[in-house]
């Protein structure tokens, strides 16, 4: 079931004088149809993504996703973008590290399809004001870094400012747990000089790499099969607006979201026959 | 009682321009305007009286005036045209004296305006989109201008701590572009030459001048105290400002920015602030949830601003080349003397 996308409540000024549809995020729906249009292969033949427990994610009104990230260049953030924005016809804007926008070219083609720099700021405008889905990995870098023989292992939620985020914005917390993106490109070893000289995160040497070389091997994923499994939305029974929230509750949530996800992992990654046929 | 205004920097163009507003208001009893040179705007009973900041001289005219208002509006945010010595002597300097006047013993002083500018939040990779009036830099000052602006608003935030009794207000304007206002960024435009950073396309703001000087209106006339940030609704890619205003874009190479503009920029064919230089790589948002709280509403919108200015640019209206007039060019010693606007107690 494929519906068209919402028009974005973006505010349509008669004065405005817009050469192009880039909106006061940097995201272009035109862009964003393209990366669909081009993605759409990915998603249904490469990935071949499958879903459980869509009709969780709220069809109106902010929702914060977070899923566990994995691979050494996630593909798991524009398939979910993906997903939820031809399934349920919902714009989706994808936290990521700030680094992206250092980056010429890379960074403003992110920013137009819908790639916002993870700052509680933007995130809670997104949220609150915007009412829109924000898609987060509160593992940040370390989810992705992390060597593939300890795939599935969750990182650390971070400090838990995901919960607050939600909080504040009094939306709820939308957990997905991914299986699939590790094996579509495992990460063998880092190369952390190379990586520091060049400001990056981490400088990942995948497996990719071995089979197809460095120039290919960072563009081609295998074609591992891809589940997303919806949990249920956790609601914060807090009032929301506050400046600041109990450390204890914020960390107890967080953990209580990374365990469920975690639990997932391990449950979905048992019933799995094959990692390329699912 | 009316109003009894004081306007710093007369004879520059937001000097001249905030004065000849507010003289327009009858509510404003006296208006006096200081300044280093002749104002350049048409005013009707603005007195006008030529000095520099030295405190000796603000704290004359302050207490001898007896001026209940004060709109600083010299703070010098185009970093091309002048050396970072004297930005920090009109920013810093200028500022710590004025309000050392305005603070003194038995001022009359009851409202401070500051004109400041959103260039006080930088702008980098860590920024947020959209900066509310209390975020905080997400990197320390790099620029000359940058830090002396930061330095001038600490002075101001402590005069208003420190005189709990005395208003204080700060407009940060964002990028401003108008018929007769010139920045760097205007600069560029009116060449037709404009300058990106290849690979880079960031979220900028504009504000139209009138709108900045309706807001100056608004806060000396209604006294609002508090920080306000001034800018046009929504934001726009820096590429469709170049596309809007027709101007070719030209694309400087994300390394070595600096060094490969530099020839350009010698020859005055590019305005290269390094502020500009940061804007040009991450751009900037503001909130301005607050002044709308206040009923002030932009009649123009970011896009609009710049449509405005090429529309402008390319009918070829001179930048406020008005014919220089004012009441009263006499020397701080005549006015002291015989001007109205000293007032006089028989004793």
């Amino acid at each position: 079931m494929r519906r068209q996308l919402e028009a974005l409540p973006a505010e349509i000024d008669p004065a405005d004088v817009r050469k192009d549809d880039v909106d006061a995020w940097g995201r272009s729906e035109h862009l964003r149809d393209i990366v669909r249009k081009v993605g759409r292969f990915y998603y249904e033949r490469w990935f071949r993504v499958e879903w459980e427990g869509l009709e969780k994610i709220p069809p109106t009104g902010g929702a914060l996703l977070v899923a566990n990230h994995g691979g050494a260049i996630p593909a798991d953030a524009p398939m979910i973008m993906q997903g939820v924005e031809t399934e349920l016809g919902r714009p989706v804007y994808g936290l990521a590290d700030h680094w992206f926008r250092t980056v010429p070219v890379l960074g403003t083609l992110w920013n137009r399809a819908g790639g916002i720099p993870a700052h509680p700021d933007n995130a809670h405008r997104l949220l609150h004001d915007d009412g829109q889905l924000v898609l987060a990995f509160p593992e940040g870098a370390k989810g992705p870094s992390k060597p593939s023989n300890e795939r599935y292992q969750l990182r650390r939620f971070g400090r838990g400012g995901f919960v607050e985020t939600a909080m504040r914005a009094g939306v709820p917390v939308v957990p997905i747990a991914v299986v699939g993106a590790e094996e579509a490109m495992p990460l063998l070893f880092k190369l952390p000089v190379l990586g520091k000289a060049l400001g990056m995160p981490y400088v990942p040497v995948t497996l990719n790499h071995l089979l197809f070389g460095p120039v290919l091997g960072t563009l081609v994923y295998l074609p591992a099969k891809f589940r997303f499994r919806v949990l249920d939305p956790v609601v914060f029974d807090v009032e929301p607006a506050l400046e600041r929230y109990p450390l204890s509750r914020v960390v107890k949530e967080a953990d209580a979201i990374r365990q469920r996800v975690q639990d997932e992992l391990y449950d979905m990654l048992t019933e799995r026959v094959s990692v390329w046929f699912g | 009682m009316g109003h009894r205004i004081l306007v710093t920097g007369l004879d520059t163009f937001w000097g001249g321009k905030v004065a000849a507003a507010l003289e327009k208001h009858p509510e404003v009893e006296m208006i006096l305007g200081i300044g280093a040179g002749k104002p350049s705007v048409r005013l009707e009973r603005t007195e006008y009286v030529r000095a520099d900041e030295s405190y000796s001289l603000l704290e004359r005219v302050v207490s001898s005036t007896e001026v209940d208002t004060i709109v600083h509006t010299f703070l010098l945010v185009d970093s091309t045209r002048t050396g970072g010595r004297d930005l920090h002597e009109v920013n810093v300097i200028g500022t710590m004296n004025l309000l050392a006047a305005a603070g003194a013993p038995g001022s009359s002083v009851r409202h401070v305006v500051v004109r400041s500018s959103t260039v006080v939040y930088g702008a980098g990779p860590k920024d947020p989109a959209w900066f509310a009036e209390d975020t905080p830099r997400s990197r320390p000052p790099r620029t000359r201008l940058e830090r002396s602006l930061t330095e001038a608003e600490t002075y101001v935030r402590d005069f208003g701590d420190d005189n709990p009794d005395i208003l204080v207000t700060v407009l940060r304007c964002a990028n401003v572009l108008g018929t007769s206002v010139e920045t760097p960024i205007s600069r560029n435009l009116a060449r037709g030459m404009f300058p990106t950073v290849a690979g880079y396309d960031p979220q900028v703001q504009f504000v139209g001048e009138d709108d900045v000087v309706r807001c100056f209106e608004l806060v000396v006339r209604e006294r609002v105290p508090g920080v306000f940030n001034v800018a046009a609704d929504g934001c726009l890619p820096w590429s469709q400002v170049a596309r809007i205003a027709g101007a070719w874009r030209l694309r400087l190479p994300p390394l070595f920015t600096r060094e490969a503009a530099a020839p350009l920029v010698r020859l005055n064919l590019l305005d290269l602030p390094p502020e500009l230089e940061d804007l040009l790589r991450f751009g900037r948002g503001v909130d301005t949830t607050s002044l709308k709280a206040l009923g002030f509403s932009f009649d123009t919108t970011s896009a609009g601003t710049v449509e405005l200015f090429a529309r402008a640019v390319r009918l070829d209206q001179p930048a406020g080349e008005q014919v220089p007039w004012h009441t009263c060019d006499c020397d701080v010693e005549s006015f002291f003397r015989c001007s109205p606007a000293v007032v006089r107690r028989q004793n």
